[in-house]
């Protein structure tokens, strides 16, 4: 696989792509699906940041919006009933959706509630599940490059067949273990796919003044891997590439690097304003939607009708209902849980002795 | 005089440094453009320019040995960590590229590594951490923890000045909470030497150490204890806590012979050891009573409210363990 130019912002490239009265490259099934995880995704998020402005959202509220196609296609190529496993970025909210993560597991999360996956230790998207086939992520960016080559590793001496997934933005490539993760990768042809989601910014940090490369795949050259650019906003593309990359590692081809070219449409977080990003880029992005985008294609090439998508719109709109009924209510953790589980044994942390009898107050 | 925040005399701080001394340069993450993600070098891009002001890429090992290098030739440069927990990420170069470079090299690296720090705000175990104790550990490194407005200013230029290398572990808490009348900008060097501790509050009773937020925890303990048990409870507010300031801990000691260390820190190895430690080898004939700490207990610091509250040392902890001394 080689790096081959796409221009991202070019709305019509799928269109294009799909010209010709082609046929659908995948099953109505799995084309419908792709649309709802997507439609999921951005719901979810705008269902939060109603939640955060309510204050029940605790801390900070990071958003994919404009993101959706590259964590959801990506994602949605891993075999998942092999056993292949990701591990997700704070913008990859659609990554654990498709694998199988409950919109209610993450609200749960943000809220705080004993009722979460990390019964309110940890924030946001930071969880995990092997079981369903992902890591739980750390804030230190670049991080998880090297532990999903250790998880790629294991597969290998174990003779699995199973492949790994790890993501990272424009901004994680300048870190350490970036290059250190995808150098032991490399080395040991692991069957590891790296997606470098570039969207643009790192925090107001803008990718000429990140590195002086003018795109990121160039960055696996050095380590003796192939890599490929993709248009990030284009579903099927995504999907396409990252399933060529996950079988070349399944099947012994070792790791690739794939770049992802997309935009990071809200601030940093939901307390930036971006105030640094120039209008007029934004517009340009916004026309580039992903979402509208699959959605245009999808009934302007008669692959699936409106009313079908209409019907996944709605299907979100009832489960996040009941996901965000089931889940506002529930109990805060109790306060002495936060001893348990630090070490497998001892299990239990001692409370300090001027706790006996209870949380302090005040 | 003005009345001043925490943040805006860290700020005024490295802006009267710059302004005085051309060496003084900043690099960070989003330090430049964005102004700091806590907007503590708000305008520097404007007033110093990018040559003086810089954003790089997202490295903090690429940031804290770049620094290094450029002190060696003389600048006096001052790295901003985005959040001190990422500090980690540069642990090999502070810990043994910078700290031994003196000693091991006759190599002076006077640079400052800056950095919001500590809990209390929901942050969760990656954006609510304190670090001092993986670096208290390390000859060579020199570590400020500011409790107040006065001493964000003063100790920034004092770090700024020192031909050593200082942590600057500032409170994310107190950035905007906490105020104070200052003297204006340019009126008069308000500086504050490092290794100096201070006394926060006079007492007879019983003491207090502590440092950076937990000073304002046992500051409202120490009047909550002297309305409700009548006690007069000291508060030493250590500043610096490398070099350690020894004799105004032994003064307080002897002063009092009653003594508890507080710290936002978890309790294992953390700094309170290492004082409790010091106060047994050269004050142990003055203690009427066991040194005691009140500190985090020993688990990543949680996200939930209620987890945060528990885990964290509360004001109330530190009144039952006044009591307790006191009544020892
Ligand atoms: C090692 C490390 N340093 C600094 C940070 C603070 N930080 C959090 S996100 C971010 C920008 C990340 O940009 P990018 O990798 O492009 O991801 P994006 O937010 O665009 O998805 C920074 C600097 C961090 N999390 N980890
Ligand atoms: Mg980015």
């Amino acid at each position: 696989m080689t790096a081959r130019p796409v221009v991202a912002e070019d709305r019509a490239a799928a269109e294009r792509q799909a010209a010709g009265g082609a046929p659908p490259p995948l099953g109505r099934e799995r084309l419908l699906e792709l649309y709802y995880y997507m439609r999921l995704t951005r719901s979810l998020e705008e269902r939060l940041t109603n939640l955060y402005r309510q204050g029940k959202v605790i801390g900070g509220l990071f958003r994919s919006l404009g993101q959706e196609a590259d964590s959801v296609g990506s994602a949605y190529a891993l075999d998942r009933a092999a056993g292949d496993m990701l591990a997700p970025l704070i913008r990859n909210l659609g990554s654990l959706l498709v694998m199988g993560a409950r919109p209610e597991e993450v609200l749960r999360q943000y809220m705080a509630k004993a009722t979460g996956p990390t019964r309110g230790r940890e924030l946001n998207v930071h969880f995990g599940d092997l079981g369903r086939g992902f890591v739980g992520q750390i804030s230190h960016l670049g991080d998880m490059v090297p532990v999903m080559a250790g998880v790629a590793l294991t597969f290998r001496m174990r003779r699995q067949g199973r492949v790994a997934l790890v993501y990272v933005g424009d901004g994680a490539t300048s870190t350490g273990a970036f290059h250190e993760g995808l150098s032991l990768a490399a080395a040991r042809r692991l069957p590891l796919v790296v997606i470098v989601e570039n969207n643009g910014w790192a925090y107001s940090t803008r990718l000429e003044r990140q590195t002086a490369v003018r795109g990121l795949a160039v960055k696996a050259g050095a380590y003796g891997i192939p890599a490929a650019r993709e248009d990030g906003n284009d579903v099927l593309a995504v999907f396409a590439v990252t399933r060529a990359a996950v079988e070349r590692a399944r099947a012994g081809g070792g790791p690739t690097l794939i770049e992802l070219l997309t935009y990071r449409r809200k601030g940093h977080a939901e307390h930036d304003d971006q105030h640094y990003v120039p209008k007029e880029e934004l517009a340009r992005w916004e026309a580039n939607d992903p979402l509208e985008r699959y959605a245009r294609l999808l009934t302007s090439r008669g692959w699936l009708a409106a009313d079908e998508l209409a019907a996944a719109d709605a299907r979100v709109t009832g489960e996040l209902d009941r996901a965000v009924a089931a889940t506002e209510g529930d109990p805060a953790p109790e306060p002495e849980s936060a001893l348990e589980g630090v070490w497998a044994s001892p299990a239990r942390q001692p409370a300090p002795w001027y706790r006996e009898g209870g949380a302090a107050r005040g | 005089m003005a009345e001043v925040t925490y943040l805006e005399a860290l700020r005024q701080g490295l802006q009267e440094e710059m302004r005085r001394d051309e060496r003084v340069f900043i690099l960070g993450e989003d330090v430049g453009h964005y102004g700091g993600a806590f907007k503590v070098t708000d305008g520097f891009l404007a007033e110093f320019g990018e040559e003086r002001v810089i954003d790089t890429p997202i490295s903090e090992a690429a940031i804290v040995g770049a620094a290094a290098g450029a002190a060696h030739l003389g600048m006096r440069p001052v790295a901003e960590m985005q959040f001190i927990d990422f500090i980690s990420c540069a642990y090999d170069m502070l810990t043994n590229y910078v700290a031994t470079s003196r000693y091991r090299a006759n190599l002076p690296c006077p640079i400052v590594v800056r950095g919001p720090a500590g809990g209390y705000v929901r942050g969760g175990p990656f954006h609510s951490q304190n670090p001092e104790a993986a670096f208290l550990h390390t000859p060579g490194l020199k570590i400020v923890c500011p409790a107040t407005a006065r001493d964000a200013k003063g100790l920034i230029k004092a770090a700024i000045r020192d031909d050593d290398p200082v942590l600057f572990f500032e409170h994310k808490y107190l950035y905007r909470r906490i105020k104070e009348q200052l003297p204006l900008p340019g009126d008069g060097d308000l500086v504050t030497p490092i290794g100096q501790a201070r006394l926060a509050r006079e007492g007879r009773d019983l003491s207090i150490i502590t440092y950076s937020a937990m000073v304002w925890k046992a500051l409202e303990a120490a009047e909550r204890l002297e309305r409700e048990d009548g006690l007069a409870v000291e508060v030493l507010d250590l500043r610096t806590l490398l070099p350690m300031d020894d004799a105004a801990i032994t003064a307080t000691v002897k002063k009092t012979s009653r003594v508890m260390v507080v710290h936002e820190d978890t309790r294992t190895g953390g700094v309170a050891g290492e004082i409790t430690a010091r106060i047994n080898e050269t004050a142990f004939e003055w203690l009427d009573a066991p040194v005691l700490r009140v500190t985090a207990a020993d688990t990543p610091l949680p996200y939930a409210p209620a987890l945060e509250d528990y885990v964290l040392p509360q004001t109330a902890d530190i009144v039952t363990v006044a009591r307790k001394l006191a009544a020892y």
